[in-house]
């Protein structure tokens, strides 16, 4: 099981790093713009790994991860705008400073539980985007105008485009962090933040110290959800408040819960769940309108949300989860009744 | 500001770029730029149908409809169907980046119309402009869409906010003695270019202004902001604010007593949603600048035009609001792209997309205020730039002065 999902492992990494290469032979099908498309699901991808980390490992409901996603974007932003600092070098330029505040929102939240660290997480999501209009700091983030930046530009000459050079960048960040979370939930530490999500005082007893596990794991969260911020910057070249509203850390909840929470795979799913669908929602409704001759309007939002619904029930632990159980049952009705059960145990097992 | 843009002569670098190919090419020439072709037309959009910014969808929905109404009833444009393609972006900056990259890259458009909002196209501002892709008629009133220098692919409509408080700001000097100024601003960019265009237009005297208060968005109400400007002694009473805040404003200011000269921002002069509910009694006597005819003034029920919008409007776009003046704003941009696209004839290049939308001389745009026009030339991307005063009364406003253009200013 292990190595073949190793092997899957590889060839995806391997045909990501090779079919932009394809650009110049099928510029139809391999184009900037799609190139661009995967890098912001890429981006999303991060993001909502960071969320996963808090939520799915261990056990804290945030609903203001935007929140922090403006803060990495606004860090890169500051520093490129202000200090001329490369793009590249504003990545642990963004990190460093949401994992200090994310650190420093862990600890207040300490004392709130479920639904309201929940609140008290959204209004944080609430209020970023009125903080950075705020006056006395309108020098630095541009205010309501926001900050107009550059593309990343291809180094060393590389006979590459803007958009190829920035599906890379972003391929070679993402697939380091999530080297990073693999390695971190697999050793002693993560465990521990999956024993704390699991039972929180059984943790407690086996001298497992929660408040610093869960404050840093809010901070590590945070990091890298600013990171996905920080990314993002350089690929949209542009901030500005109005681009990190609550949908936004709506958007990276759902992501996460359609992916599957807890799964790292599930991330990735999700963070491309969400672009995908939020992009096509527009022309489903469309579709639903004037191909399906519906008499009324269908907003995108509703498409979305009866989208999630049937997934919800369709596929209650997320999509990752979903086909996983879909895979176990088709092999055990091959094998044979015997193995069913064994199937069955060895899904508890991966949905966790 | 605006005068000493218009000094620069010319911009060499548009002229190049207009005239790149500047050779006239005979009628029965075909040329098409991507998105054009013998049969097609297609237009790309984005506006907010999603999202806090909403209320502006009904604009996206009258352009539809009248691309619909141009392809029913004249085979499209010199018999080349619109294809219309309007995006939601949910006025999300980031969004209409990728919804444009959408458009330019894969559907492909000739040019995009009519974008709505400042971040919205400040984000895709300089795209546009590497790609060389027209973004034409941009809905906002920011002052940045018409610099053909550094971005001869960018074209604006509507008169500019600060222009318009230029305006104010100079009657204001002109007309009120020992004027003490009271400003109410929407706490965002369409608050601030007013702002600066007051202090502008205001110039050495700019410490008239005594009180300057803000509001965000998502404020209940002004009440208290309306009772610190009566507070300062302002006798001016200078009103940046979106419809209900503005009703609210007025309202507010009667109530308390406080009897200002008002000077109301154009952005709120609809009798139907403003006025009315701030009540005429309080309202009488407020000043603001118009260019477009508000469909719930009962001064234009026998104009021409105002007739066959308002025909327009049952036949074609039944349902939408009569006294919503974003179906007047659509309608008129829309009439102005209709008009470019007809007067490319079959050289249907970017270039030449560019350059007849560079080239309207005092054309009559459908809905606008008698007088005012539209004209465009390769240093001048600014089509409306003049505004008249009026001043309400009764239950209607009362156009006063004459046509002001932002040169005279």
């Amino acid at each position: 099981m292990a190595a073949s999902s190793k092997k899957w492992l590889w060839g995806l990494l391997a045909a990501a790093f090779l079919v932009p290469l394809l650009r110049p032979v099928l510029p139809d099908i391999v184009s900037d713009y799609r190139l661009f498309l995967v890098s912001t699901m890429m981006i999303a991808a991060i993001a909502v790994l960071g969320l996963n980390l808090l939520t799915g490992f261990n056990g804290q409901i945030s609903l203001g991860h935007g929140a922090f996603y403006a803060v990495g974007a606004y860090t890169a932003a500051v520093l490129m705008d202000q200090a001329n600092w490369p793009y590249w070098a504003t990545i642990p330029a963004a990190a460093i400073v949401c994992f200090i505040v994310g650190y420093l929102f862990g600890l207040p939240a300490l004392k709130l539980e479920g639904h309201y660290l929940a609140l008290a997480t959204f209004a944080l999501a609430l209020a970023v985007p009125q903080i950075l209009k705020y006056k006395w700091l309108e020098g630095l983030t541009g205010g309501v105008q926001g900050i107009v930046l550059n593309k990343p530009e291809v180094p060393f000459g590389l006979p590459m485009s803007e958009d190829q050079w920035l599906y890379y960048y972003v391929l070679i960040v993402m697939v380091l962090l999530y080297w990073g979370a693999a390695n971190m939930l697999n050793s002693r530490s993560g465990r521990a933040m999956k024993a704390i999500r699991d039972y929180a005082i059984a943790a407690d007893t086996m001298g497992i110290d929660t408040a610093l596990y869960k404050t840093v794991t809010f901070g590590i969260s945070a990091a890298y959800t600013g990171i996905a911020g920080a990314l993002s910057a350089s690929a949209i070249a542009f901030v500005a408040p109005d681009s990190f509203n609550i949908f936004l850390s709506i958007k990276f909840l759902i992501g996460l819960v359609v992916g599957g929470i807890g799964s790292l795979a599930g991330s990735v799913v999700g963070g491309i769940f969400y672009v995908l669908v939020d992009n096509s929602a527009q022309a489903l409704s469309t579709f639903a309108k004037n191909d399906l001759g519906l008499q009324f309007d269908l907003s995108a939002y509703t498409v979305f949300g009866i989208l999630l619904i049937v997934l919800m029930y369709l596929m209650p632990m997320g999509i990752v989860g979903g086909v996983y159980y879909l895979v176990q049952s088709m092999r055990s009705s091959m094998r044979g009744p015997q193995a069913q059960q064994q199937a069955a145990t060895q899904k508890q097992h991966a949905t966790r | 500001m605006r005068t000493n843009r218009r000094m620069f002569l010319g911009g060499a670098s548009t002229a190049a770029v207009l005239s790149a190919s500047g050779v006239s090419f005979a009628q029965g020439d075909k040329k098409y730029s991507d998105g054009a072709s013998d049969t097609e037309i297609k237009i790309g959009h984005t506006n907010p149908y999603s999202g806090p910014a909403s209320a502006y969808g009904v604009i996206g929905k009258t352009l539809q409809a009248y691309w619909k109404y141009v392809n029913e009833t004249q085979g499209g444009v010199n018999g080349r169907k619109i294809n219309f393609i309007s995006y939601d972006d949910g006025y999300t900056p980031s969004k209409t980046v990728e919804l444009v990259r959408q458009l330019v890259e894969q559907d492909k458009v000739l040019c995009t119309f009519n974008t709505l909002g400042t971040p919205t196209n400040t984000a895709i501002h300089k795209y546009m402009n590497q790609k060389k892709v027209p973004m034409l008629f941009v809905a906002t009133g920011a002052s940045k869409w018409g610099k053909p220098k550094e971005f001869p692919w960018t074209m604006g409509f509507q008169p500019d906010y600060h222009t318009e408080a230029v305006i104010y700001a100079k009657h204001i000097l002109a007309n009120v003695k020992d004027s003490k100024i009271g400003v109410l601003m929407q706490n965002d960019d369409y608050g601030k270019d007013y702002w600066e265009g007051m202090r502008e237009g205001l110039g050495k005297e700019v410490g008239r202004v005594v009180k300057h208060v803000t509001y965000e968005v998502t404020d209940p109400t002004v009440d208290s902001q309306v009772i610190q400007l009566k507070d300062s002694g302002a006798n001016v009473f200078f009103n940046i604010s979106t419809p209900k805040f503005a009703a609210q404003a007025m309202r507010k200011a009667a109530d308390i007593g406080w009897k200002p000269a008002q000077y109301l921002n154009n952005v709120s002069a609809s009798v139907a949603t403003v006025m009315k509910p701030a009540g005429f009694e309080n309202v009488q006597g407020v000043l603001t600048a118009a260019y477009l005819m508000d469909p719930t003034d009962k001064q234009w029920d026998d104009n021409a035009d105002m007739k066959m919008w308002k025909e327009w409007m049952g036949k074609y776009n039944a349902g939408a609001s009569l006294s919503d003046a974003s179906n007047v704003f659509a309608y008129s941009v829309v009439s102005l792209m209709h008009e470019t696209l007809k007067k490319c004839g079959n050289d249907l290049t970017r270039e030449n997309l560019m350059r007849q939308a560079a080239n309207f001389q005092k054309w009559k745009l459908p809905m606008a205020l008698p007088g005012i026009t539209v004209s465009t030339s390769p240093t001048d991307y600014y089509p409306i730039q003049a505004v008249q005063l009026q001043r309400f009364k009764g239950e209607t406003w009362e156009l006063f002065g004459d046509v002001m253009h932002a040169e005279s200013t």
